[in-house]
């Protein structure tokens, strides 16, 4: 006679590969009602004509009122150095994030 | 990891055998072993009955741990401890050594002089993995993911995210053990910064990620230094894995090792079929992008990849090349295991069938070079230039060394600013119009990467084009493979 084992298999565990940082839920800042009076960050990434585009922008930030500093990386292909980004942090008021190819 | 003399022991002091009844040399010394604790109060552990010897007093070694902890690898073995320290081991049957342990000139009169152990059960092949896991599995300190009992263990994996789109190996406890045995490193052992993330990359996590690529244990130390080569900010794995371009890291496996781990440098040496090749660039990139985040659509931004992506990686032939290796043109000492990486595209064909002299051939190799990226881009990329044998025999009969191949390829890759100035030859692409009176290389000096590969019948050889080269984007880079394991 054959004895069917219905039994269910014992617990089987994986080890995590991934770097187990699960990062706690970050919340949004209040946007600013107006750009009036604010310092706007524009990074330039040192793509070609990167500048031409920017240039744009902040004439356009700076007809609603906002003045604008103007940074940027040595090449697009490396994150931003630390330096820089500090500069940015305790400079601005407001960064705009946006990316673009 | 074997104790060597004098080392801390965690038995106790007096003299200690281990051994098992299913092993002819155990059977053959136990009465002399009854009679030993008799005499000199020698202690018996045994690893499978424990009523074996029969007439002794015996302590049974069911889980193996004694075993395990003390590293023994066949039975009968005999320790000495002396004040908390080993002293002696004896490993198998040796008559004059144990005369000498015991101080007895006729121990064992009538046996052989010399009869070998047999394998100890702490070291059989279907339990090793287990044990290993047991005894050393807390060294681990990864979560444990359990899998749903009726889930099934393959599609987890892919619903967790953690895949290349191709299945991978469950990475056990036991399977992550084994993997870790491949290296004399600590599991905690951190040996780089994980783009993009910047993680603190541990060998544990590398071994994980190993296990789940296919790789063996002996591959781990290859894995480790290409990782340590790509998460420097000359290789810059964070811009390889943002650009848009279609590059991923290229491993070039250099020295001794690379042929005793069994890799591929010869027919299909950029195709499928090697575990080592495939697995080895695998896990590289799995590491990647499970620790460091690296994820296509995320932080990985290529319009199109290639498949190489999933892995990319081979050996030089070293032996039939009549050129030094890649690794020995980099700085690596002769016959020293290294991998170099470089940030490269998917290879493509340079057929020359016909020439039979080197100034023919590198007239040919140069002139498919001038198309990496576009014809008219200067300066801007490195290339891999992976040449056949059948290619480098020209080159060989010729007596033209590696230096000499790359400056007639550089001799021929001078561009005419007006050729290449934008809207030449009907195409915008190009330099800017201030370049039109000047000659630029198409390489910068150190951009031609020489690499012999290849089948022995075919007269081709392969370019991999290149990514940003420099420092504004890639360098590449050439890491020592070290810390093999020993056991």
């Amino acid at each position: 006679m054959t004895t069917i084992n219905t039994t269910v298999n014992t617990a089987r565990f994986v080890l995590d590969p991934t770097s187990e940082q699960n990062p706690s839920q970050r919340q949004i800042l209040a946007r600013p009602s107006s750009l009036k009076g604010l310092t706007v960050g524009l990074l330039d990434i040192s793509k070609a004509r990167g500048d031409v585009f920017l240039d744009q922008i902040e004439q356009r930030l700076i007809g609603v009122g906002a003045s604008v500093k103007r940074f940027r990386k040595p090449t697009f292909t490396k994150p931003a150095p630390v330096d820089l980004r500090h500069e940015i942090a305790i400079s601005c008021n407001v960064v705009i994030e946006a990316l673009a190819d | 990891m074997l104790p060597s003399a004098d080392v801390k022991s965690m038995l106790p002091d007096g003299v200690h055998v281990i051994v098992k009844r299913d092993c002819a040399t155990c059977v053959m010394v136990a009465p002399l072993l009854t009679q030993l604790q008799s005499s000199h109060g020698i202690t018996i552990y045994s690893q499978d009955d424990a009523s074996f010897p029969d007439t002794a007093k015996v302590i049974h070694d069911a889980d193996l741990s004694i075993s395990w902890h003390n590293n023994i690898e066949t039975v009968p073995t005999v320790i000495k401890v002396v004040d908390g320290v080993e002293t002696a081991r004896i490993v198998g049957w040796l008559q004059n050594e144990w005369s000498h342990m015991f101080n007895l000139p006729n121990v064992g009169d009538g046996l052989p002089a010399y009869r070998p152990g047999c394998g100890s059960l702490s070291v059989d092949p279907d339990k090793v993995d287990a044990l290993r896991a047991k005894f050393e599995g807390s060294l681990l300190v990864s979560r444990r993911v359990e899998i749903a009992s009726l889930e099934d263990e393959m599609e987890a994996l892919f619903a967790r995210g953690w895949t290349d789109g191709l299945p991978v190996v469950p990475p056990t406890q036991e399977r992550v053990m084994r993997m870790l045995s491949g290296t004399s490193l600590a599991p905690t052992d951190i040996v780089a910064i994980a783009p993009p993330d910047l993680v603190e990359l541990t060998v544990e996590k590398i071994a994980i990620n190993a296990v789940m690529a296919g790789c063996l244990p002996e591959y781990l130390p290859w894995v480790i230094a290409a990782l340590k080569a790509v998460c420097t900010d000359e290789f810059n794995m964070h811009g390889v894995l943002a650009t848009t371009m279609p590059v991923g890291p290229v491993i070039v496996c250099s020295g001794p090792g690379s042929r005793a781990i069994g890799m591929n440098s010869g027919v299909n040496v950029l195709g499928q079929g090697n575990r080592a090749n495939m697995t080895i660039g695998r896990a590289v990139q799995l590491t990647i992008r499970n620790v460091g985040g690296g994820r296509p659509g995320e932080i990985d931004r290529a319009a199109h990849g290639m498949p190489g992506k999933l892995s990319f990686c081979f050996a030089e032939d070293e032996i039939d090349s009549p050129w030094t290796s890649l690794a020995v043109a980099r700085g690596v000492a002769a016959d020293t295991d290294a991998v170099t990486v470089f940030a490269g595209e998917g290879p493509r064909c340079v057929t020359d069938q016909l020439a039979r002299t080197p100034e023919q051939l590198v007239t040919s190799l140069a002139a498919t070079l001038l198309t990496v990226e576009h014809p008219k881009l200067p300066l801007a990329y490195d290339a891999m230039l992976v040449v056949g044998p059948e290619h480098a025999r020209v080159f060989g009969d010729a007596g033209w060394s590696r230096e000499r191949v790359i400056e007639e390829l550089h001799a021929r890759l001078q561009l005419k600013g007006t050729d290449i100035v934008r809207g030449s030859h009907g195409m915008a692409e190009g330099v800017l119009q201030k370049y039109e009176q000047l000659t630029l290389p198409k390489f910068r000096p150190n951009g031609i990467l020489l690499v012999h590969a290849g089948g022995g019948a075919g007269l081709f050889s392969e370019i991999i084009g290149g990514w940003a080269s420099g420092a504004v984007g890639s360098e590449p880079v050439t890491q020592l493979v070290t810390n093999v394991g020993t056991r």
